[in-house]
């Protein structure tokens, strides 16, 4: 909300530099993000009339004029204006000057003749047609004799622009600060200044009544509590004053005509929308304010045909729709040249109504942004007053007399009661009865004994914590003592799941991988290029409805897209060696009817991701995923050769069995997943489930005896074919060895010509110790062929010679 | 014989004191104490000797073998130790050239700042509370009094699984849930990942980070809230920053801040970077609604409580001086090294 000082100080006599008053009213709670002097753009511009004339010697377009600066001795200057007409005044840059956009005016010579300076046209000076409507815009400005201005005045001090015009960003809370009067009040609480209200002085045609003219019916009153009208005839279209127009442009609106400028100067005066509609457009002499009906079309200012849904308020006649409420108004009632009598409209509708209506059109103007934050029915009526004397003031038409007010429940005023010492309990301060009484009354407050008439305009106030609020940000909150928080002693931190995943994470860590995040949304094509099949269950992922885009369109059912795309992405940058792991959170819908349920939450899982290329193979990644396991403290885990998993290698991909439960993935990224991220190297990943790990982790750990009788250690090679695997050897093994085995460890896997095709051999050690002797070689022995025999038996293994 | 014998021991200490290496001493030990040795030759005439002279010569005898194989163990030692010092001079190598690497991995700059607030808030008692990012829009608006329509929901564009269903946009609803699960005292903390409808730029992303914090108890006042949070900026940021507070707007505080540090850059003077104003926003915060409290079934004339709500990736960026907020998705290698 852009809004110049001095119209502020309309309403109030704060005089603080601009600095001092930004910060205050920051510190009050009008935010003033920043604040400009359009005059800091242009300097050494000022009036100049044009004293003569002629034809430059060297040139068919170029002319020399004398000029008179009000500085003593006229000054030559060349110009290309198609306007340039002897006794004009109008703006001159001097030798020095600055314009808009940095330019940098000096004194020159065109064609053999000097230049000390140039006129100015609007746009030279930054301005256009609508600051300017008596200008040529294809010449040189020149200042209505009307401006006052002399030869020498600047030019920023003649055209107004010498103001400071500050920024201030407004809460949605506070639409009444949507305005002058809004933010003079808070300018005048915050310095504790007087602030007064002008009461608008209307000149009608008591003679008239606006009776004869028109009706208001509202159909709906729960979406329009108040319809105020009055009406103007008489009507002259013309451009509105240059002060009206120097204010509006000064808050960033755009002069139009002398009625569209009321209308928005009332809005920014008084916070309340208003509109004209042509009354010669209006049927029967009535306006019904009604939702639209089935099919029902209008065509807006904006010349746009729109179809409205069911459900939208609208301003109607007996025939026809003639606006959108709070949104836009109809063209079909449009102010034009011709326009003789109008009706202006100062209405409240129903924020969300609004809101919906203005969303579902999409269409978002001044006027809806104000009404979808709820606007207050009693501002109706003073802004039409003010909309009248307006027209008064700038001779614009005559008032008909009378106004029409359809405002069937009168707003009631909320009432809470004045509690001091809550509120420096609350606030924890002390703060005085009497501060308070002040503060209130000169927010517009009104308190009778204790208690606090809360005024219309706040409607956000609604109870004690409010009222503390008001008296806290004109106390400071800067005056608030700093405690900190006393009682009962909290159990903080993290809980033992969290310090789990810490644990993992610092698994990866000390493993070399490096944490990334990513997106969790993902789109349906990244599932194809993890070649997940039509039928995949997790192809069944949560759709956004309104995503950025498809690529971004589906909650991840999945880490690995996203964990690949990181991939590529180094891959594509040449990184040799990459190591990195993720915490990824995947979202799994519950399904109904074979579809995502939209209407219960996912079950959220995070899935620590690992994913590795370069300096390594399979054996790396299991490596790394077996340190993790060990960090968990997981018991039993065993990677068991899977081959069915459509975004791994079938040869080269392992699944996790912890506690006889599958918790993840691990192996060589599938090569047609590669080629479709177009990765030329070999990658290899891992998932595993976080939280089914916690649930296996062996969260209790008690000492064991540290062993007092020395080990046996027997190495073990056998010979047995290609298909199997090394876990069952080894499984086989244990079961054989039973309690003795301390330690089994693979060293060798051999294949060979004296061994033969399709057979390997894999050698082991075992480490034997009894718990209560040194155990005998006649012990072993016997362990060592019971091992064997049943390798053979159940593997169809033999002993190495 | 007495003359003898100190002359060979005046000899023997000579060529000890002479010898560079163990062999060399090993011969005169031979020549001296061997079987064959003089020392022994020597002896072996003590038989000439009268009664009287043999123990006086047996004595010097004894003496010149002691002296003589002590000299020798002396001797012995220096040339180890020399030998010793040899070798290891041998072994010197290139200390410059490079170690053999054990690279470890690195935690994202945002987890390792999400790490340091876990860690002071804990100090403070803070639980740390973790819960969904697909919400049911009862928790992430209605319940924070923000109803269906309100204008607040434009502030906060929100991606939409169904009507009721939403990727929260806040950390807030952590609030709710914590409170309806929880009797006062509460103090909690809740980081997590955040979703809202911007297109990705240099300053906007539609993934984020916030960090919640709800503190709720018997008299709990806007006084705590401030002493609370100087504490954290401090924790964080060192003991010189200085805090202010203004007041805002948020649907589920009354009263509502938001809390400005002492800019990085200029430590309060000035700078393009806070754009003159020598403070940049940190975080928002207030006093707990009443109304929320009531919704979760405390209530608000016995217990009163402050929110906060920080944005991760704005201290992250700050404090590493990271210009793009892409680069923290994009994990770039030569980016994740860095931190």
């Amino acid at each position: 909300m852009k809004l110049p000082y001095k119209w502020i100080r309309d309403y109030t006599d704060v005089n603080a530099d601009a600095k001092t008053y930004a910060a205050r009213l920051t510190m009050t709670g009008s935010k003033i993000e920043k604040w400009e002097n359009y005059a800091d753009n242009i300097k050494n511009v000022v009036c100049a009339r044009i004293l003569s004339v002629k034809e430059h010697p060297d040139s068919d377009h170029l002319m020399i004029c004398m000029m008179d600066t009000g500085a003593g001795e006229p000054v030559q200057v060349v110009s290309g204006a198609p306007n340039l007409r002897a006794g004009d005044l109008v703006p001159m840059a001097l030798d020095g000057a600055l314009l808009p956009g940095g330019v940098e005016i000096k004194r020159t010579v065109m064609r053999g003749e000097e230049s000390r300076g140039m006129l100015c046209s609007m746009s030279e000076l930054g301005l256009t047609e609508h600051d300017c409507p008596y200008g040529d815009p294809n010449g040189i400005l020149v200042l209505p004799a009307e401006f006052g201005a002399k030869e020498g005045d600047d030019i920023c001090q003649v055209l107004a622009l010498d103001e400071e015009v500050f920024d201030f960003e407004i809460t949605p809370n506070r639409p009444d600060c949507l305005s002058v009067i809004g933010l003079a009040r808070e300018s005048a609480a915050s310095f504790d200044r007087p602030f007064s209200l002008h009461e608008p002085v209307v000149k009608a045609d008591a003679s008239d009544d606006i009776r004869n003219y028109l009706e208001i019916e509202i159909s709906d009153p729960d979406l329009c509590p108040r319809y105020a009208a009055a009406m103007v005839k008489n009507i002259r279209i013309e451009p509105s004053p240059k002060w009206m127009r120097d204010r509006l442009r000064a808050a960033g609106v755009r002069p139009i005509n002398n009625i569209v400028d009321i209308t928005n100067y009332v809005m920014l005066e008084y916070g309340q929308p208003m509109h004209a509609f042509d009354y010669a457009c209006i049927a029967e002499k009535k306006i019904i304010v009604r939702r639209s009906r089935d099919g029902e079309r209008i065509v807006t200012l904006d010349g746009k045909e729109r179809e409205l849904w069911p459900e939208t308020l609208l301003i109607t006649d007996p025939t026809k729709a003639i606006g959108i409420a709070g949104v836009m108004g109809g063209e079909n009632s449009e102010i034009t040249e011709n326009t003789k009598m109008i009706v202006f409209e100062s209405a409240t509708f129903s924020g969300p109504s609004v809101r919906t209506s203005s969303r579902r059109i999409g269409l978002r103007s001044e006027a809806s942004g104000r009404f979808e934050k709820g606007l207050d029915c009693e501002n109706a009526m003073p802004a039409l007053l003010r909309a009248c004397e307006l027209i008064g003031e700038l001779g614009a038409g005559t008032v008909i007399g009378g106004v029409i007010d359809a405002y069937p429940n009168k707003k009631q005023r909320r009432v809470i009661p004045l509690d001091p010492a809550k509120i420096c309990a609350f606030i924890g301060a002390d703060i005085s009865e009497e501060f308070m009484r002040h503060s209130l009354l000169s927010l517009g407050f009104e308190i009778d004994g204790y208690d606090i008439l809360v005024p219309f305009w706040r409607d956000d106030v609604e109870g004690t914590a409010d009222i503390a609020e008001e008296v806290t940000r004109i106390y400071g909150y800067d005056r608030i003592p700093s405690t900190l928080v006393r009682g009962e002693t909290t159990k903080g931190g993290f809980d033992a799941r969290q310090r789990f995943d810490r644990v993992l994470e610092r698994a990866c860590l000390a493993a070399g991988y490096y944490e990334t995040k990513t997106f969790t949304f993902i789109g349906p094509r990244d599932l194809d290029r993890i070649c997940l099949p039509a039928n995949s269950p997790l192809r069944l992922a949560l759709p956004i409805m309104n995503p950025l885009g498809e690529d971004q369109s589906i909650m991840r059912t999945t880490p690995l897209p996203s964990m690949l795309e990181a991939v590529m992405h180094n891959c594509n940058h040449r990184t040799e060696r990459l190591r990195l792991f993720e915490p990824s959170m995947i979202f799994l819908p519950q399904i109904k009817d074979g579809k995502p349920d939209v209407t219960t939450l996912p079950l959220e899982k995070k899935i620590l991701t690992m994913a590795m290329y370069g300096d390594g193979d399979f054996y790396t990644i299991k490596g790394n995923a077996e340190a993790v396991l060990r960090a968990a403290d997981a018991e039993d885990w065993r990677f068991l050769p899977c081959t069915d998993d459509p975004s791994y290698h079938p040869g080269r991909c392992a699944a996790i069995s912890c506690g006889g439960q599958i918790i993840g993935r691990c192996g060589q990224i599938h090569p047609q997943v590669l080629e479709n991220y177009g990765i030329g190297v070999p990658v290899y990943a891992a998932e595993m489930d976080m939280s089914a790990l916690y649930a296996l982790s062996r969260s209790e750990k008690i000492y064991r005896a540290v062993p007092k009788y020395p080990a046996v250690t027997r190495d073990l090679a056998v010979i047995c074919d290609e298909r199997i695997y090394a876990l069952q050897l080894e499984d086989v093994i244990r079961a054989a060895a039973g309690s003795a085995l301390e330690k089994l460890e693979l060293f060798d896997v051999y294949r060979g010509a004296q061994i033969g095709a399709d057979k390997k051999s894999i050698a082991f050690s075992l480490t034997l110790r009894s718990p209560d002797h040194t155990m005998t070689d006649a012990e072993s022995d016997a362990i060592m062929a019971n091992i064997l025999k049943r390798l053979g038996d159940e593997c169809g293994a033999v002993l190495r010679a | 014989m007495k003359q003898q014998l100190e002359q060979m021991l005046k000899r023997a200490l000579e060529e000890i004191s002479g010898a560079d290496s163990n062999e060399y001493l090993e011969n005169i030990r031979v020549k001296y104490l061997g079987k064959k040795g003089e020392l022994t030759a020597v002896l072996r005439t003590m038989g000439s000797l009268s009664a009287e002279e043999r123990p006086v010569i047996g004595q010097i005898a004894n003496e010149v073998r002691e002296k003589v194989g002590a000299a020798l163990d002396g001797a012995r030692a220096l040339i180890q130790r020399h030998e010793a010092d040899r070798r290891i001079a041998s072994e010197t190598i290139d200390v410059t050239l490079p170690g053999v690497r054990t690279e470890f991995g690195k935690t994202h700059p945002l987890t390792t700042v999400i790490n340091e607030l876990c860690d002071i808030f804990s100090g403070m008692g803070f639980a740390i509370h973790e819960g969904p990012e697909v919400e049911y829009d009862y928790y992430n608006f209605e319940a924070l009094n923000v109803p269906k329509d309100h204008p607040a929901r434009d502030t906060q564009d929100t991606f939409y699984i169904s009507d009721n269903i939403v990727l929260r946009t806040q950390t807030s609803p952590m609030q709710v849930r914590v409170m309806e699960k929880q009797k006062p005292p509460i103090r909690m903390i809740a980081p997590g990942r955040v979703y809202r409808s911007d297109a990705a730029d240099a300053t906007h992303s539609p993934v984020f980070h916030q960090l919640e914090g709800l503190v709720v108890d018997k008299g709990v006042t806007m006084a705590d809230l401030k002493g609370t949070l100087e504490f954290f900026a401090k924790a964080l940021f060192g003991d010189d920053v200085s805090v202010r507070f203004r007041p805002h707007h948020f649907p589920f505080t009354e009263p509502s801040a938001e809390m400005d540090v002492t800019c990085f850059k200029c430590h309060g003077k000035g700078c393009p970077l806070c754009k003159g104003e020598g403070y940049i926003e940190l975080l928002g915060c207030g006093m707990v609604h009443p109304r929320v409290l009531a919704g979760c079934g405390i209530d608000p004339e016995i217990y009163s409580g402050f929110a906060l709500g920080i944005g991760l990736e704005r201290i992250v960026m700050r404090r590493f001086m990271i210009d793009d907020i892409r680069l923290l998705v994009e994990n770039d290698m030569r980016f994740l090294r860095q931190f």
